[in-house]
Parts: C-alpha cells; sequence; structure tokens
C-alpha cells in the first residue's frame, strides 16, 4: 500500500542493495511486508537474511504453501521470519510452477524447516531438493495424491 | 506417517521400542519409536498424524465465520486462544477495528484459558512422574474455570466465543465477579501446588537436569512458548508484537535458563501467577456499559435490535449470514501467544466470502519436533518426562 522510501523495510532495502536483480516483487499489505524471489536466489538471499547482524532473522516461524490452481505458477511457498532481536517480521516467497513444483531445502540454515517442508510435501506435493527425508508425515504412507491441492476434492475420492 | 520400522537386529546390540500411539503418557496419540541401548535411548522418532482431520482444508470451503468453531477444534485446551488468533487474522485481513472493550475482554478469556491450560499441563506432568494428588488438586481449579466460560459462553470447552469483529455475545451480568471471586482462590491454590512439588526431592530427582533444551537448539527448532523461555530467551509474542491491546497491560514474562523440565514448570507456575495478574488488571479496565462488537456495514452482523428495528439492519443480518463477508483479496499473518507457544494464523483471501487458504502455524507441532533434543542420549525413563513438559495437544499437532 504504502510506497514512500522511509517505509520500506531495512531488510527489503539490504536484499536490494545486494542484488538488485534478485527480487521479483515486493508487497506491502496491513503492515506486512512480502517479499517475492525468484527458486534459484532463495538459499542465498536466505542465508543472508540469518546471517546479517542488522536484520538476524534467526526464527524461521513457519513454511506454508498455497496453490493458486489454475493460475500458474500454481504453488507459491511462504516462509514467515521472525527476527528476535530486531522484533521485526518478514514473509518471504517463492513461486513454482505446477509441472515443477521443486524448492530447494531450508534446513541447513534453519533445522527447524525439516518438519514443515515434509508436511507441504505431503499436504501439497511441492517437492525440497535435498532434504534428507522427504516422507508423509500427516497422511498414511500408501496415500495417493495430496489432500490440500485445489484439485483435490474436500471429500476425498471416493 | 511413517509407519516403517528399521529392523532391529542391525546391531546386536540395540533394540527398537515403540511407544504409543496408544500409551497414557502421549497425552494423546504419538507414537515414537526409540531405539535403546539398554536404557539409554539412541535414536527417537516422533510419528505423528493419527488425529489429522483436515482442518485448514475444510476452512476453504467455509465462510469466514463458519471456520470458527474449527479453530477451537485444533488445540482443545485453549479454545479461546486460538478462536482470538483467527479472529484477529480475519480482522487484519478485513481492517476491522475491535472496540476497546471487546479486546479487553478478549484478554481477560485467554489469561483465563491460560491457566486453566497450564493447571492441565501441571495436572497431567505430575501424574506421569507419579504425584497423584497435584493432578485432583489442579482439575478441581480448573472446573471451576470451566463453569466460568460455561457461563458466558453457553460452552465448557469449546466456546467458539470470539466472533469477527468481537464477541459472539454480550457476557452475563455478574461475570466479572465471579472471575474475581475465583482468581481470589487461586493463589493459595497455586501455593499448595508448590508445597507440594517445589521443593519436593522426588520432583527434583525426576526433572531437574532431565531433558535439556539448549537456547541455540531451541531457536534453530523455532521452538517457542514457555517451552523455549524455560532455555533463557523471553520472546512472548504479547510482548513483542503487541495485539489486542496487550501493550496496555502490566506483566513480567518469566524466564529460566536451565532449559531443562525443572526449568519449563517454574516458567509455566511463574506463567500462572502473571495470567491472574493480568485477569486482574483487565476487570478494573473493562467498561461496564458498550459495544462488545465493532459496527462496520456489510462485515459485521448489526445488534439484535437494530436487525429487528430497520429495515437496512435486517437486510444486512441477512446478507451476512447466507453470504459471508467478502475481505479484499490478500494475505495477512497474525500471531498471539498462545499456552503453548507462537500460534500463528496464516490467512489468504482471494476477495470471495471463504478464506482461499488457512494455514495454522501450530506450536504444538514445532515444539514436538525438537523432542530428539530432549531425550537423545538420555534415559529411557525420562522420556514420558520429556514428552510432558513440551506440553503438546495432538490436536494441534495434527491439525
Amino acid at each position: 500500500m504504502e510506497a514512500e522510501p522511509q517505509k520500506i523495510p531495512l531488510a527489503v532495502r539490504k536484499l536490494k542493495e545486494r542484488d538488485p536483480q534478485g527480487i521479483t516483487e515486493v508487497i506491502s499489505f496491513r503492515g506486512e511486508t512480502t517479499v517475492v524471489l525468484p527458486r534459484n536466489r532463495l538459499l542465498n538471499a536466505a542465508e543472508f537474511l540469518k546471517s546479517d547482524p542488522d536484520l538476524d532473522f534467526a526464527f524461521l516461524s513457519d513454511i506454508s504453501a498455497v496453490d493458486r490452481f489454475p493460475i500458474e505458477p500454481r504453488f507459491e511457498v511462504n516462509y514467515h521470519l521472525t527476527s528476535l532481536s530486531h522484533r521485526e517480521r518478514l514473509r518471504i516467497k517463492v513461486r513454482v510452477t505446477g509441472k515443477d513444483p521443486v524448492v530447494p531445502t531450508v534446513i541447513p540454515i534453519w533445522p527447524t524447516a525439516n518438519w514443515h517442508e515434509r508436511e507441504i510435501w505431503d499436504l501439497m506435493g511441492v517437492r525440497f531438493e535435498g532434504h534428507p527425508n522427504l516422507t508423509r508425515i500427516l497422511m498414511p504412507d500408501d496415500w495417493e495424491g495430496h489432500p490440500h491441492r485445489k484439485d483435490y476434492p474436500v471429500e476425498g475420492y471416493r | 506417517m511413517s509407519t516403517t520400522v528399521e529392523t532391529p537386529l542391525t546391531h546386536n546390540k540395540t533394540m527398537v521400542l515403540n511407544m504409543g500411539p496408544q500409551h497414557p503418557s502421549t497425552h494423546g496419540v504419538l507414537r515414537v519409536i526409540l531405539e535403546l541401548d539398554g536404557e539409554i535411548v539412541l535414536k527417537a522418532e516422533p510419528v505423528i498424524g493419527y488425529l489429522h482431520t483436515g482442518i485448514e482444508k475444510n476452512c476453504e470451503k467455509l465462510t469466514y465465520s463458519q471456520c470458527i468453531p474449527l479453530t477451537d477444534r485444533i488445540d482443545y485446551l485453549a479454545n479461546l486462544s486460538n478462536n482470538l488468533g483467527y479472529c484477529l487474522a480475519v480482522e487484519k485481513l478485513a481492517d476491522i477495528d475491535v472496540p476497546k472493550r471487546a479486546q479487553y475482554i478478549r484478554v481477560l478469556l485467554t489469561e483465563l484459558t491460560r491457566i486453566s491450560s497450564h493447571l492441565v499441563w501441571l495436572g497431567t506432568h505430575a501424574i506421569d512422574l507419579g504425584a497423584m494428588s497435584v493432578f485432583l488438586y489442579c482439575f478441581r481449579e480448573r472446573e471451576e474455570i470451566l463453569k466460568i466460560l460455561e457461563a458466558i459462553s453457553g460452552q465448557r470447552m469449546m466456546t467458539s466465543y470470539f466472533r469477527i469483529g468481537g464477541l459472539a455475545l454480550e457476557p452475563p451480568p455478574g461475570y466479572l465477579e465471579s472471575i474475581s471471586k475465583f482468581l481470589g482462590t487461586l493463589p493459595g491454590h497455586v501455593a499448595e501446588y508448590e508445597d507440594l512439588l517445589t521443593e519436593n526431592p522426588i520432583w527434583k530427582l525426576r526433572t531437574q537436569g532431565v531433558g535439556v533444551l539448549k537456547l541455540d537448539d531451541a531457536i534453530a527448532m523455532a521452538v517457542s512458548g514457555p517451552s523455549l523461555r524455560g532455555s533463557g530467551s523471553d520472546y512472548d509474542v504479547r510482548k513483542y508484537f503487541p495485539y489486542s491491546s496487550y501493550e496496555e497491560f502490566d506483566f513480567r514474562v518469566p524466564t529460566q535458563t536451565a532449559g531443562d523440565v525443572y526449568a519449563r514448570y517454574q516458567v509455566r507456575v511463574a506463567e500462572i501467577k502473571e495470567s491472574a495478574k493480568i485477569c486482574k488488571q483487565a476487570i478494573e479496565k473493562i467498561p461496564s456499559q458498550g459495544p462488545f462488537r465493532a459496527e462496520v456495514r456489510g462485515l459485521i452482523p448489526p445488534s439484535r435490535e437494530e436487525m429487528k428495528t430497520s429495515i437496512e439492519g435486517l437486510i444486512y443480518h441477512f446478507k451476512i449470514w447466507t453470504e459471508g463477508i467478502t475481505p479484499p483479496p490478500g494475505e495477512v499473518y497474525q500471531a498471539i501467544e498462545s499456552p503453548r507457544g507462537e500460534v500463528g494464523y496464516f490467512v489468504v483471501s482471494d476477495g470471495s466470502n471463504r478464506p482461499y487458504r488457512v494455514k495454522v502455524r501450530a506450536p504444538s507441532f514445532i515444539n514436538l519436533q525438537a523432542l530428539p533434543h530432549l531425550v537423545i542420549g538420555k534415559l529411557i525413563a525420562d522420556v514420558v518426562a520429556s514428552i510432558g513438559t513440551i506440553d503438546i495437544v495432538l490436536g494441534e499437532v495434527d491439525r
């Protein structure tokens, strides 16, 4: 909503300074900032956001995926970062297509991502490259399909 | 949910023990696959999903207000916290300002819920470790809170009392007096539990130095709530990212640095006292008169009186209850501090009358992931204490 330069959060300014081509879009809505990144810049940006002392996003609150079916790129993976020392929040978002739903894993940066990524694989069918144990977590092992996809009926297949 | 158990005979010395999903001290249907060398735990793998009910998926087919009863069922020991998280997220999405009176009543009731949830935790945790009487005392006091919640909302547990824009209905007369009366007796009761446990040598032997979670590990695993504060961080959403007027309340965030089961016990008991303090301040702040729900045309149902007396009110009433509300397209993440940690609601709107996606950041799910840090290399007898101390609710783990 607001576009005045002084309102741009430090994290966005730093990311832009570092890699001007590395940000697809910055969305500001209801006081929350979302940075959309291309898939190949995710790990690089994540590493920077965590290790830069002025940002210090060491606490990964949540990872969630949204299915925009039938719009392509279909899947959005959202990382909700929290900085405990600066009391800031930031959301980073990666968009991937339905044909190639693969995102690199962030476990080496935030170990908590392990179960989140397994959950997203289980329910949404987005694969995380480099995950040590990408198996189903909530659904039974022999389940077919990914229930949170929009083309999966709420009642299930009968 | 992984059902494969590695063959136990690969090494001659280790043994694989399957704990749960039917086990009295797993507080629900949690299964932990333990690999043991004698009495030492070498590997612990929590297996979850037995209680998965697809709440997030179901929300996508319901209108915004129809989702509220589902949030009760996510964490059935702290229903109001989850109601609050969801309502705040939708209010943020639709840009609704909640009247101060409703905000204070929300604070009062969520803090009561925190006390009741910590009482259930303390009782069941004590019974896991063999202290029967604490359990009976805790449930006696919890019953009082449930009676208060029943008087206010009509339900003991699945209250669904918070609605988008405020509360479901005007609280009954005399509710503040009954809460004050309960708060008056609470310090004596808490002293009673502390007499039974804090200096009890058996309790100390079972809890001190057991299930240690280091601060670095806790932050790396994104553990939140009392489980994190027992390890030395003071991260509390109420202080870091205040919501619902928490910035107007004067309270302390108890922390401990030992990171063991005993430290987390101390944190939670101290939190009960702090919550009681917040409740008392809220009772003083709550005005006796005033709206209990915001008044926004087309987003909040009009009052009963307006609906009965004006045609415009009737039309809006009808439209809201048949069609629901339509927040603008966008996405918000709203976190609150539940008794178990940071509960976050990520709600995505596409401009229709149903949420496009609801994702719950369930603290139990994330805290449970840290369980191997607490038990590996320790005795199997302490696994029960370690599961109890992270205070999981399986409804929230599996959603």
